[in-house]
């Protein structure tokens, strides 16, 4: 199990903050994946991941990252803080 | 060194009274207040979303790492998040260093990866509703003077 969680407009989108989710995905890329092919609403968030970042256990990664040993993922657009 | 993130106001002024205080190697503060500007006249308010727990530590990972290559005394982030009204505080930095070069350069090294690198995201309400602010392809470029290779 791993805890998925969803910031600004791709949390808007998906419709929760975050969900616990069983996966075997062995990347980002591939949960990603997993996750479009779930719904609609997982299909249109991540419809552009060059539009979105990925943090592995709150560590800015890549999509390619792999997930083993990671407890929280979380998705979300550029950030504009300052 | 101090961080911190949250939904209350903060006082400047105090802030800034209190910084970089009692060092006798300090010879620069630089201070840097963000405010919530409303460029279209139309701005009712501006929610601040944030990732509670990265948050703090994408900041004090900068913060540690402007103290250690501007050798600077103290350092200091204040961030707000939640709902801000135009012409509110949203967020501080002071830096302290032997010379004013140092400080400066630490503050503007700061504004540029909090921009870009702590996760926060803004949304701006206004009477026809509600838009999430893009990030702008500047800001990257603003962050690449920093690189190592670009000195």
């Amino acid at each position: 199990m791993i805890d998925v969680l969803y910031f600004a407009w791709v949390r808007e989108r998906i419709g929760v903050p975050r969900e616990r989710i069983e996966t075997s995905a062995a990347t980002v890329a591939d949960l990603v994946e997993e996750l479009k092919a779930r719904e609609d609403r997982y299909a249109a968030a991540f419809a552009d991941t060059s539009a979105l970042r990925v943090a592995l256990d709150q560590e800015l990664t890549e999509f390619s990252a792999p997930l083993a040993g990671v407890r929280e993922v979380a998705f979300f657009p550029p950030m504009t803080g300052g | 060194m101090r961080v911190r993130v949250q939904s209350a106001p903060f006082d400047y002024g105090a802030e800034c009274a209190r910084f970089g205080q009692g060092g006798r190697d300090v010879g620069a503060v630089v201070t840097f207040l963000g405010v919530v500007r409303d460029d279209s006249g139309r701005l009712a308010r501006m929610e601040i979303e944030h990732y509670p727990g990265m948050t703090e530590k994408a900041i004090t990972t900068i913060a540690e790492e402007a103290k250690a290559r501007w050798q600077l005394a103290d350092v200091l982030v204040i961030h707000r998040h939640g709902a801000l009204e135009p012409g509110e505080a949203i967020m501080m930095v002071a830096t302290a260093a032997r010379h004013r070069v140092a400080a400066f350069e630490a503050a503007e090294f700061l504004m540029d990866y909090l921009k870009s690198r702590a996760p926060f995201w803004k949304k701006e309400i206004g009477p026809d509703g509600a838009e999430w602010v893009a990030a702008k392809d500047e800001d990257e470029t603003a962050l690449s003077r920093w690189s190592p290779e670009s000195g």
